[in-house]
C-alpha cells in the first residue's frame, strides 16, 4: 500500500476515531444482521444434512420399500423366497431402544452405498457381520447406553445406530425382517410380487420421502426470520454509513482539494467500508454461530416431535455459512453505500461542506414508495385470490409485510399532518411540523419496529391459537383413561376379551397403510361408541354421521387427507374397489398423515385378515384394569400407555415446537429497538442546527430532551397501532393459508388482546429506551456548541 | 472407509489378488490349509469346506449360434469365509458371492450377486449337486448333468450341461502349488462338458451350443506375498486336447507357473514352474488400464507354441472385485478355442 493511499485511508478512518459509537453501531448493525442471518442459515442447513444422513442411513427416499401389507414384520423365509425369484431385495430390521432406532442391515446386498461408517482401513470386516459392533455419531452412542460396542461415527444420522442385521436382531430379540429395500436395478428373471410374497405391499420411494416436503414450511419459517432481521440489520448499517458521509463531506471536500484523485478517493472509501464490513461480517458470523448452537436443541426437538425427522443437537461450524454469511453482509453494504459513492463521485470539490439536513432528501422518493406500497399490498390481494400453494402463501406474506412498511411513512405523515392541522399553541404546531420532518430519517427504523411488532403479534397470535386448538383436541381425543398396543396380532382377541371383562367402555382399532389418490393414508378401523360420540367434534358432517359410521354407509377422513384429496362432506371416495361417501372431516392436529376411519363392520368386510393391536378403555381404575388384562393375556409393560402420559407428552411437543419462534421474536423485536436507537442517535447530531433556533426562542435544553422523547413515543404509538391490524392480517395468513399448505390443516384463529397490549408495552418501552440516552445527550450539550449553530451559520 | 469396500477390499483374498495383493489372506488363522496326498471323496467334495478361507466353483465355455456366431459364458460363485465354521442364521461366517457374464463379440455383459451363508440364500449341497445364489443356479441330480441359470439386470441365460469325460487333477492329484514358498490350493476340474441352451441378451434368445469347462478350488492362502495377480489359460484344441496353464505374477518381474495337459480321453500330464510359459504381444487399453490382450504361449514338451487372443478385448468384469475374463482363440501350431483370466491389473 502506498503512502499516499495510507494518508488518505487515515484521514478517512480519524473520523471513526473520533465518533466510536458510530463505529459500534455500523459494526454492530452488520454483526447483528449477520449473525441472524447466518444462525437460521446455520439450523436450516444442520437440518437438511441430517435428513440426509438419515435418507443415506435407511435408504429411504432413493430405493423402493417392501413392507407387510399388516403389522410390522417379514419373516425370513419371505426374504429367501423374494431373492431366490430374482427380487434383488436387501433386509433391514428396525427397533427402538432406549429412544434410539437400532436399524440393522446387510452390508453384503445393500443396494447402492451404506453411509460412510469412517471405519478405518485396518478394521477386521468381523466387527461389521455378526461380532456386535454398533454405529452411531457421539450424541446417539451416549443415549444407547448398551453393553455392545459402540462405534463413534459422525456420519451416521442423529438418533439412529446402525449395526450389522445379526447384531440387531440379538439386541432387538427379534427373529423377523422390518421391511426389504428393493435395489434400482432388478434381474431379467423376476417374478411378480403377488406370486412370491402376497402378504407384501411395494411402497414407492417418493412416498416414504416426503420428510422434506414436510419439514420444508419450517425451514421456510425460519427462513423468513432471517431475512426479516437480515433487513432491519440492513437499515441499522444503512442509516449509520448515510451519517458517517455526511459528517465526512468536509473531511472528503479537503482530500479532494488537497488534489487526492476522485478515483483513489473512491477506492480508499470502498476499502475502508470493505474492511469493516468483513470484520464486523466476522463478528455476525461467529456470533450466529451461537445464535444457532442456542436454537438447534430445540429446532431438534420440535422437527423430531412434529415430523420424526432427526437432528443432529450438535453444531458444525461449516464454510458455507462463512461464505453465505459474508455474501449476505457485503450484499447489505453494498446496497447501503452505492449511493454514497455517487454523491462522493458527483460532489463539486469547492461546495460547502456544512451537513445538509441530509434526512430531508431522502424522503423524495416518497410519492413513489407509497405506489410500490399499494402495488405489493395489491398483489397480496391477488395472491390470497389465485394463488395456490406454500410459496405463493409466502409471497402473500412478504408482499403484505413489505407493502404495509413501505406505506408507512406515507401514513404517519398524513397522520400527522392531520393533527397539525387540528392543534393550536405555538410549541404543539412545531413539534408537529419537526416530527413530519424527522419522519424521511426515521422511516427505515420505524419499517423495522412495524415489522418486528407485526411478526409478533402474528405468530404469537398462531401459537396461542395452535395451542388452543390442540388441548381442546387433545381432551377430545385422549378420553381413553387406559390405551393399550399389541404387536402379536394373535392376542388381538384376547386382549379385546380381557378389556371388555374389565372396562366400562372398549375401543378398538384396526389399522393399515395404503395409498388412496396416490396419498399415503392410514385406513383405520374403529367401533363406534359413546365415547367417540360425546367426545369427537367433526368440523363438518352428514347427519347421524357415528350410526352411518357404524353400518359401514360413510366414511370419515382427517382433514389433512381430505383437503390433500380434494375431498369434502358429501364426495365419494373411491377405494378398495368401492365407493364410499364421505359423511364427516374430522381435525387431526399434529398428525402429518392422511388417515381415512371406517366403521369395524366395513373394515372387517374389507380386510377380513387383520386384527385389531390398538385398543382404547374407558375406566375409573387404570391400574386395576391394567393388572386384569396383564393376568388374562401376559401382555408386557410396554404395551399399556396412560392417557395422563401421552397428553403431558404431546403438550410437550407442542411447548418445544414453539420455543424456537418464541426466541426469535425476541431477537427480532431487539433488532429493531436497536435500529430505532442509531437512527435516533444518527439524528440527534445532525439536529443541532435545527434545535438551536428553538433553544435560542426560549425552550430549555431539558424541555428539548423531553419533547424528544415524546416525539419517538408518539412514533413508536403510531406504529404500534398500524402494526395490530398488520398482526393480525399476518396470523390470519399464517393459519389460514400457510398451515393449510404446510400442514394440511386450517387452525381456528383466536385473539389474544392481552397479549397484544404487553406486546405493545414492551414495543413502547423499547422506543423509550432507544430515545434516552439521544435525548439525555440532548439535555446535556454544551450550549455554546448551540451558540456554535449560530456563529457557523452561512 | 466404506463397509462395502472394506469388504471387498480387505478382507477377501480374492479382492486383494484383484487390487495388486496386498499381503493379506497369506496367514491361515485357524483355517485349514491344503496338505499334499488327500483322498478326494465324492460327491462330498463338490460341496462346500466352510473350514477353508476361499472356495470356488467357476464354470466358463465357449459357444456358438447356429449361423456360427461365437459367445463366451462366465458362472462362478465364490465362498469367502471369515471364521473356519458355518452357523445357522445371520451369524453365519460365511460369505457367498457370485458373477455371471456373457461375451459377445462387440459386447460384454457381467453382473454379480452377494449373499451370507446360514439364512439359505446362497449355498452348496453336494449331493443331489446344488450350487445357488439367489434365482441363479447350477443343479442336477449329479455333478455330471446339470441345469445352469442366471440373470443380470440386462442379459441372462439357460443352459443344459452333460460331460463327456472323467473329472481332471491338477497339481500332484489335486493338490496345485501356487509358490515357490508353498502356497497351494485343491484344484480339479471338469473340462469335458457340452453345453446348450439359451442366452437371454437386448437383442433377443439365442440359441446356443458348445464346450464348457468347471473347476473346483478351494485353499486358505492362495497367494504368496511377493505375487501380484494371475493369468490363468483354459484352452480346448480342435485336436481334443487340453490345456490348463496359469501363471503367477511376481513383484520381481519373475512369474511363478504350473500347467495340466490333458489328453482328448483325460489322461493328464502335469508340468511344475517354468515349463509353461507365457508372454504378453499385444496389450490394450480397457478402463484405464493396460490388459494384455494377445498372448504368446509355449509348452516346449508338448510342442505347443500359440497365439491367444481375445475374442473381445473389452471382457474387462467391471464388478466389486474387477478383473479381465472372456473367451479366445488359439491360432500357431495348434488351433483352438479357451478362456482367459487375469487378476492384478488394477
Amino acid at each position: 500500500m502506498n503512502r499516499k493511499f495510507s494518508t488518505i485511508l487515515q484521514a478517512l478512518l480519524s473520523h471513526w476515531q473520533r465518533k466510536p459509537l458510530q463505529l459500534v453501531t455500523f459494526i454492530g448493525g452488520l454483526a447483528l444482521a449477520t449473525a441472524l442471518w447466518s444462525g437460521v442459515q446455520a439450523v436450516n442447513s444442520e437440518a437438511r444434512k441430517s435428513y440426509d444422513a438419515a435418507a443415506a442411513t435407511l435408504g429411504e427416499g432413493q430405493f423402493d420399500q417392501l413392507v407387510p401389507r399388516v403389522g410390522n414384520t417379514i419373516p425370513l423365509v419371505t426374504y429367501i423366497k423374494l431373492r431366490r425369484n430374482g427380487w434383488l431385495v436387501s433386509p433391514v430390521i428396525e427397533g427402538q431402544l432406549n429412544g434410539i432406532r437400532i436399524v440393522g442391515v446387510d452390508a453384503l446386498t445393500s443396494p447402492g452405498e451404506l453411509p460412510d461408517l469412517q471405519l478405518s482401513d485396518n478394521t477386521p470386516l468381523q466387527d461389521f457381520l455378526g461380532k456386535g459392533t454398533i454405529y452411531a455419531n457421539q450424541e446417539t452412542a451416549l443415549a444407547l447406553n448398551i453393553s455392545v460396542p459402540v462405534q463413534i461415527s459422525s456420519n451416521v444420522a442423529p438418533g439412529i445406530a446402525i449395526t450389522d442385521i445379526s447384531v440387531a436382531q440379538d439386541i432387538l430379540a427379534r427373529e423377523d425382517l422390518t421391511r426389504l429395500m428393493v435395489a434400482n436395478t432388478h434381474s431379467l428373471n423376476r417374478e411378480e410380487l403377488a406370486v412370491i410374497a402376497p402378504d407384501l405391499r411395494l411402497q414407492p420411494s417418493q412416498q416414504s420421502a416426503d420428510l422434506g416436503e414436510l419439514t420444508e414450511s419450517f425451514h421456510l419459517n425460519l427462513t423468513a426470520f432471517g431475512l426479516l432481521s437480515f433487513a432491519v440489520g440492513i437499515f441499522i448499517v444503512h442509516s449509520t454509513i448515510g451519517l458517517a458521509f455526511e459528517q465526512r463531506r468536509a473531511t472528503l471536500r479537503t482530500l479532494r482539494a488537497l488534489g487526492v484523485s476522485l478515483i483513489s478517493l473512491i477506492i480508499a472509501v470502498i476499502f475502508e467500508i470493505f474492511t469493516l464490513a468483513i470484520f464486523g461480517a466476522t463478528i455476525g458470523i461467529l456470533l450466529g454461530y451461537f445464535v444457532a448452537a442456542a436454537l438447534l436443541p430445540d429446532v431438534a426437538s420440535t422437527l423430531s416431535s412434529l415430523y420424526g425427522a432427526h437432528v443432529a443437537g450438535t453444531l458444525q461450524l461449516r464454510a458455507e455459512w462463512w461464505l453465505s454469511g459474508y455474501a449476505m453482509a457485503l450484499f447489505g453494504t453494498v446496497v447501503a453505500i452505492t449511493g454514497k459513492l455517487w454523491q462522493i463521485a458527483s460532489m463539486p470539490i469547492l461546495v460547502s461542506a456544512q451537513p445538509r439536513a441530509w434526512a430531508m432528501t431522502v424522503g423524495r422518493g416518497r410519492t413513489l414508495q407509497a405506489i410500490i406500497a399499494l402495488l405489493l399490498i395489491s398483489g397480496a390481494l391477488a395472491l390470497l385470490g389465485f394463488g395456490k400453494g406454500l410459496v405463493a402463501g409466502f409471497a402473500m406474506l412478504g408482499c403484505l409485510l413489505l407493502g404495509a412498511a413501505l406505506a408507512l411513512p406515507t401514513i404517519i405523515e398524513k397522520c400527522l399532518g392531520f393533527v397539525q392541522g387540528h392543534v393550536r399553541g405555538v410549541i404543539s404546531q412545531w413539534f408537529l411540523a419537526d416530527t413530519r420532518q424527522q419522519i424521511p430519517g426515521l422511516s427505515l427504523a420505524l419499517m423495522a419496529l412495524l415489522l418486528a411488532i407485526a411478526a409478533n403479534i402474528g405468530v404469537s397470535t398462531m401459537v396461542s391459537s395452535f395451542r388452543q386448538t390442540f388441548v381442546e383436541f387433545l381432551d377430545q381425543r385422549l378420553a381413553p383413561e387406559l390405551f393399550v398396543r399389541i404387536e402379536d396380532l394373535g392376542k388381538s382377541a384376547a386382549v379385546e376379551a380381557a378389556l371388555t371383562a374389565n372396562a366400562d367402555e372398549v375401543l378398538l382399532l384396526y389399522s393399515r397403510k395404503a395409498s388412496v389418490r396416490g396419498i399415503p393414508v392410514e385406513i383405520d378401523g374403529i367401533r363406534v361408541g359413546k365415547t367417540y360420540r360425546d367426545n369427537w367434534r367433526l368440523l363438518a358432517a352428514e347427519e347421524k354421521v357415528w350410526d352411518r359410521l357404524a353400518t359401514g354407509e360413510v366414511i370419515i377422513a382427517n382433514e389433512q387427507f381430505a383437503r390433500r384429496a380434494g375431498y369434502w362432506v358429501g364426495d365419494i371416495v373411491s377405494f378398495a374397489g368401492k365407493d364410499l361417501l364421505l359423511g364427516g372431516v374430522a381435525g387431526d392436529y399434529g398428525n402429518p398423515l392422511g388417515q381415512i376411519i371406517l366403521g369395524e363392520k366395513l373394515y372387517r368386510e374389507l380386510y377380513p385378515d387383520d386384527r385389531a393391536f390398538r385398543f382404547g378403555a374407558r375406566t375409573t381404575d387404570q391400574e386395576a384394569l391394567k393388572m386384569a388384562v396383564q393376568a388374562q393375556t401376559g401382555l408386557p409393560d410396554s404395551a399399556f400407555t396412560n392417557q395422563a402420559d401421552i397428553k403431558s407428552f404431546s403438550l410437550q411437543v407442542f411447548e418445544r415446537t414453539f420455543a424456537v419462534t418464541a426466541a426469535l421474536n425476541v431477537l427480532t423485536l431487539v433488532v429493531a429497538g436497536f435500529a430505532m436507537f442509531t437512527s435516533l442517535l444518527t439524528l440527534a447530531d445532525l439536529r443541532v442546527p435545527q434545535l438551536a433556533p428553538v433553544w435560542a426562542l426560549g425552550l430549555s435544553r431539558r424541555e428539548l430532551g423531553k419533547l424528544e422523547v415524546l416525539r419517538t413515543l408518539v412514533f413508536a404509538a403510531v406504529v404500534c397501532v398500524l402494526a395490530l391490524p398488520l398482526g393480525l392480517a399476518l396470523a390470519w395468513i399464517l393459519l389460514s393459508v400457510i398451515n393449510v399448505e404446510a400442514f394440511g390443516w386450517r387452525l381456528p384463529m383466536f385473539l389474544f388482546p392481552a397479549d397484544y397490549a404487553q406486546l405493545l408495552a414492551y414495543a413502547l418501552l423499547a422506543a423509550f429506551l432507544a430515545a434516552l440516552w439521544p435525548a439525555i445527550r440532548l439535555a446535556r450539550i454544551a450550549p455554546n456548541t448551540l451558540l456554535k449553530v449560530f456563529a457557523h451559520e452561512r | 472407509m466404506n463397509v462395502k469396500a472394506l469388504i471387498f477390499t480387505c478382507l477377501f483374498p480374492v479382492a486383494a489378488f484383484a487390487q495388486g495383493f496386498a499381503g493379506l489372506g497369506t496367514d491361515a488363522e485357524g483355517f485349514s490349509v491344503p496338505i499334499p496326498d488327500k483322498e478326494f471323496s465324492f460327491p462330498d467334495d463338490h460341496g462346500p469346506h466352510p473350514d477353508y478361507r476361499i472356495e470356488w466353483w467357476y464354470l466358463t465355455a465357449n459357444l456358438a449360434d447356429s449361423e456360427g456366431k461365437s459367445y463366451g459364458l462366465q458362472w462362478t460363485l465364490f465362498r469367502s469365509a471369515l471364521e473356519p465354521v458355518e452357523r445357522a442364521g445371520w451369524q453365519s461366517p460365511q460369505v457367498w458371492f457370485a458373477h455371471a457374464a456373457v461375451t459377445t463379440p462387440d459386447t460384454h455383459f457381467a453382473t454379480e450377486r452377494f449373499a451370507r451363508g446360514g439364512i439359505g440364500q446362497a449355498g452348496v449341497e453336494a449331493d443331489p449337486f446344488h450350487a445357488w445364489i439367489d434365482e441363479w443356479h447350477l443343479k442336477g441330480p449329479d455333478f455330471d448333468t446339470l441345469h445352469m441359470q442366471a440373470y443380470g439386470p440386462d442379459f441372462g441365460y439357460d443352459m443344459q450341461l452333460q460331460s463327456k469325460g472323467p473329472l481332471v487333477f491338477h497339481g500332484s492329484r489335486g493338490f496345485s502349488v501356487k509358490s515357490s514358498s508353498g502356497q497351494s490350493s485343491y484344484y480339479y476340474s471338469q473340462p469335458f462338458y457340452k453345453i446348450s441352451g439359451t442366452l437371454h441378451l437386448p437383442t433377443g434368445p439365442k440359441k446356443v451350443t458348445g464346450d464348457a469347462w468347471l473347476d473346483r478350488e478351494w485353499s486358505s492362502q492362495p497367494l504368496a506375498e511377493n505375487q501380484l495377480g494371475w493369468d490363468w489359460f483354459s484352452l480346448s484344441f480342435d485336436d481334443g486336447a487340453k490345456l490348463m496353464g496359469f501363471q503367477l505374477r511376481e513383484k520381481s518381474n519373475s512369474s511363478y507357473t504350473s500347467a495340466t495337459w490333458i489328453g482328448p480321453e483325460g489322461k493328464t500330464e502335469t508340468f511344475p514352474d517354468g515349463r509353461f510359459t507365457v508372454i504378453p504381444i499385444e496389450t490394450s487399453r480397457i478402463n484405464g488400464r493396460e490388459v494384455p490382450t494377445s498372448w504368446r504361449v509355449k509348452l516346449p514338451e508338448k510342442d505347443i507354441d500359440v497365439t491367444v487372443s481375445a475374442m473381445n478385448n473389452n471382457a474387462w468384469m467391471d464388478l466389486t472385485i474387477s478383473y479381465w475374463e472372456g473367451p479366445v482363440s488359439v491360432t500357431g501350431n495348434k488351433s483352438g478355442r479357451g478362456y482367459l483370466e487375469m487378476t492384478g491389473y488394477e
